[in-house]
């Protein structure tokens, strides 16, 4: 397989970037698009060039590291994927393909694909835990029986990677669909109860903080989003929220 | 035995740890927000450690070279976490998951290590719900077991395919209330590049930021490795990329010994290498092998019919099919351990009957679960007479709502649909046993240097039972190392701040500083992943599922070699002072050159079979593993002096008091 690279290009966080053109020859359908990438790179180093810096771990879809814009589209043209997971039979002979990172004010650039997610730790440590000490001794797993139904729900809100897809795909760069799936886990589970009310307020106001956009219900978050997070997170959370204020 | 006492508590077996927990030094609360404890690497281990060492009071900084506390590989676990619960009332017990877990290991772990992982392994399970850890469940709402290889009860919880993400993500939630409070300093995209020590004691560290290249110091009293393990040394593996030895192996450099290094985990179901661009391998979790039967053809000839497309596995009879670990293993049938299952499955192959292009491969096959399930579901829906087609409908649906995450993964790499065809699976490196040695209480022989999680050697001996690494990681951070680290601070109450500009620290730096200019200035003509495959090639091909003395000499000169190699023609781009992901790798692949001929070394002087590792010369006439108790029943415990080839083995052996060694057979 011949493709046409385009990719963006930045030395650090304080230089400008660019898009930069690669040919690339000699791609095989059954390598994955990281892969395609490690040829780009072992080539330019080869050359004498600066390989192409990009986030990569677990290259198995679940560490959520990985985090390119491919054509325009988070995590590229397949769904319910990350870009680790994406294998190049996607893609066909002479095809052109542009890889730019994640774009939100939110997620300022460290190097060329590269971005600074730390925005979602942030939001995390406002309010993302049940606040019980690790070193005591809780009561018996099984005395806190929970409804299968509701344990499902929460643990599909749960298997958000925080990978930042619904960012990137939202055109206002809001952090709605991560902030809600964070919430929603422990709103629906009883041991989430007691710190219900603080914990969307101090979430929200964190995540307002970062300088993500508002929600405007495009639902892009959710087509782009590799684990598949349900929109429903978001009406939770506003409800949640909603409740919190009255209360408050 | 000198400098290894294991500090194993006397008493009886069931009461060593709270006996020991009764009497070991406490430091008082106050005194604790004096204390800095450096906790490298956010998996299970290191995440529920600084959790809970920062909620004990103690000042906790963690470092992890991933951008975020809860990305560390762990995270990638997918069956399951054991624990001694016994709500199936299937005859489980501390006893049992003990036993069991030393049996696995073939009989190379610590007795009482074991025990203590064993008992501590259902607060794991009550600790994790409690913090919101959803774990599946039943109808009635409590908790869901399954089943793992190796054992003959149902203890492992699981959340889906995703455990490990839910428990890390538990660990990583108890951090961030901590990062809140400000009792833990969360350093991320941070790598260690060298342990200092301070009058013997582990005093810092010396890290770089990999985002801007700049080298940092970092004082403390103590310093907990939780780095992992260093399986990457193979190249190919289900390890992350990133993934490296490089904290354990500068403790190493500094007085750390390192204990069965050998000691390697290939996991019988893997995705198959495709081919030579291949940059890493996907597990098939081992749960699926409670549903999935392990098969190849019979004959030959159909073996090459398959391999050359002109045959289709589900076009062969049953009678055709070879269900070769039920026939040679039928009282633990496709559950057998790790090893036994991956070497059954070389051994297939080796023998002309894979399944793939380049014979590398074995069948996983659901068909029978498809329609046991479907058939069950099709009753209790009140279908008296139901057809094939319904009842295969049906039970795909069971097996995706158990199964469904892995099967979409596994379509997503190999485009086949494994609702459909049987899975093509093959072993691949997955986890290693060996480690830093430790003590009862964590500690490596730098006193103040502890290693927690896969990092260290204590529990698993030559082979780790499923589901076990996550208990492990847990137990350790969780309930161990914040206990046992307090009666080695204890002395440290009236120490005061570790001052950073000390002449330790000064060498320490300037050491690291020397090594990436040297990392930086080879001026040949290949990268650092073509010496890091070329290592893994060397690994794999003989040092990897079956070994012999003669390839492991081979290993040794050739990994020499290699080395001497790297540090004259690596090509390292860029500069130092920016953020320069090959210049990470370098560094780490260089930690990779020396462990690996430490490896083979290690494997050469065990002239024994057992658990992962298996010298070809010592076998049984059916080809199981042939343990030699009387000359090995100790751990290998290296010491650094210099070159790898001049490691010195100190031997801890092994006291079975509680179990009597046996021939282990899954028969």
């Amino acid at each position: 397989m011949k493709l046409h690279l385009k990719i963006w290009r930045q030395k650090d966080a304080n230089s400008k970037g660019q898009m930069v053109d690669y040919p690339l020859n000699g791609i095989e359908e059954d390598m994955s698009f990281l892969e395609m990438l490690d040829v780009l790179n072992e080539q330019l180093i080869n050359k004498g060039e600066e390989p192409v810096e990009f986030d990569h771990d677990c290259r198995e879809g679940i560490c959520g590291t990985c985090s390119l814009m491919i054509n325009g589209r988070a995590h590229g043209p397949d769904t319910r994927i990350t870009v680790c997971q994406l294998h190049m039979r996607s893609f066909k002979d002479g095809d052109e393909i542009v890889i730019e990172p994640w774009r939100a004010k939110a997620f300022p650039v460290i190097k060329d694909l590269i971005v600074d997610r730390s925005a979602f730790e942030r939001i995390q440590q406002a309010g993302g835990y049940i606040s019980v000490n690790t070193s005591g001794n809780p009561v018996d797993a099984n005395a806190i029986p929970i409804e299968k139904d509701i344990a499902d729900k929460a643990f599909n809100a749960a298997t958000c990677i925080g990978c930042g897809a619904c960012v990137a795909a939202c055109k206002n760069a809001s952090a709605m669909l991560f902030t809600s799936a964070k919430v929603s886990q422990f709103a629906l589970l009883p041991q989430g109860q007691v710190e219900a009310t603080q914990r969307v307020q101090n979430m929200v106001r964190q995540m307002d903080l970062e300088g993500f956009g508002n929600c405007t219900n495009t639902g892009a978050c959710e087509v782009e989003c590799p684990k598949g997070i349900s929109l429903e997170n978001i009406a939770l959370m506003n409800s949640e929220y909603l409740a919190a204020s009255v209360k408050a | 035995m000198g400098i290894l006492d294991s500090k194993v508590p006397s008493g009886s077996l069931a009461d060593k740890w709270t006996n020991h927990k009764n009497h070991i030094e406490l430091v008082n609360p106050a005194n604790k927000r004096n204390i800095d404890i450096i906790v490298v690497g956010t998996g299970l281990a290191g995440g529920s450690a600084a959790a809970t060492l920062a909620e004990l009071g103690y000042n906790v900084k963690t470092f992890c070279y991933q951008d975020s506390p809860r990305r560390a590989h762990s995270i990638a676990a997918q069956g399951g976490v054991n624990a001694a619960k016994n709500y199936q009332g299937d005859g489980d017990s501390v006893y049992r998951l003990f036993y069991d877990t030393v049996k696995g290991g073939d009989y190379r772990s610590r007795e009482a290590n074991v025990y203590r992982l064993a008992e501590v392994s259902t607060n794991i399970i009550d600790q994790c719900v409690a913090q919101g850890v959803p774990f599946a469940r039943e109808y009635g709402g409590l908790l869901d077991n399954r089943s793992f290889g190796g054992v003959l009860v149902s203890r492992t919880f699981y959340a889906k395919g995703q455990t490990g993400q839910q428990l890390l993500l538990g660990a990583y939630a108890a951090m961030n209330r901590q990062i809140q409070r400000g009792k833990i300093q969360s350093h991320t995209r941070h790598e260690m590049l060298d342990i200092v020590l301070v009058d013997g004691k582990a005093r810092g560290i010396i890290a770089r930021n990999l985002v801007t290249g700049e080298i940092e110091r970092h004082s403390a009293h103590a310093v907990v490795l939780a780095t992992g393990g260093y399986g990457n040394l193979f190249f190919l593996s289900t390890y992350c990329m990133g993934a490296n030895v490089m904290a354990a192996w500068k403790a190493h450099k500094r007085g750390a010994f390192f204990a069965n290094p050998c000691f390697t985990q290939i996991h019988p179901t893997c995705i198959p290498v495709s081919g030579d661009h291949q940059s890493k391998l996907t597990l098939m979790s081992e749960s699926l092998r409670n549903d999935g039967r392990i098969w190849v053809p019979k004959r030959l000839e159909d073996a090459q019919a398959i391999r050359e497309g002109k045959l289709k596995p589900t076009q062969l009879k049953e009678e055709d099919r070879d269900y070769y670990l039920e026939r040679r293993y039928p009282a633990f049938g496709n559950l057998v351990p790790r090893d036994v299952a991956s070497r059954a499955a070389k051994e297939r192959c080796d023998a002309g009957f894979g399944v793939n292009k380049t014979g590398e491969a074995v069948y996983l096959d659901f068909d029978a679960a498809i329609m046991r399930y479907g058939k069950e579901k099709a009753l209790t829906s009140g279908m008296k007479n139901p057809d094939n087609k319904t009842v295969r409908k049906l039970g795909e649906e069971i097996v995706e709502a158990k199964y469904g995450n892995l099967f979409q993964m596994y379509e997503k790499i190999v485009d086949q649909n494994p609702y459909k065809t049987p899975m093509m699976i093959y072993p691949a490196v997955h986890y290693t046993m060996g480690g830093l040695w430790v003590d009862y209480n964590l500690q490596t022989t730098i006193p103040g240097c502890y290693a927690a999680g896969e990092a260290n050697f204590s529990d698993h001996g030559a082979n780790r039972l499923g589901a076990s690494a996550l208990m492990q990681g847990l137990a350790d951070g969780y309930f161990v190392l914040p206990y046992t680290i307090g009666d080695y601070l204890s002395n440290d109450i009236r120490t005061g701040k570790i001052p950073t500009d000390s002449p330790e620290f000064d060498a320490a730096e300037t050491n690291v500083t020397d090594r990436l200019k040297k990392l930086m200035s080879g001026k040949g003509e290949h990268s650092v992943d073509y010496y890091h495959k070329k290592l893994g090639k060397i690994m794999w091909n003989k040092c990897g599922m079956s070994r012999n003395a003669k390839e492991l000499q081979e290993a040794i000169d050739e990994i020499a070699e290699l080395r001497a190699d790297f540090w004259e023609n690596v090509k390292v781009p860029g500069t130092i002072d920016s953020k320069n992901q090959e210049l990470e790798k370098a560094g780490r692949v260089a930690d990779f050159l020396e462990l690996g001929e430490l490896f083979a070394k290690d494997a050469l002087t065990r002239n024994e079979s057992c658990g992962g590792h298996f010298r070809e010369e010592y076998q049984t006439p059916e080809g199981e593993a042939l343990r030699d108790d009387e000359n090995f029943k100790f751990v290998s415990s290296w010491e650094y002096k210099g070159e790898p080839k001049d490691a010195v083995l100190h031997k801890e052996e092994l006291v079975y008091e509680n179990i009597e060694l046996k021939t282990r057979s899954y028969k």
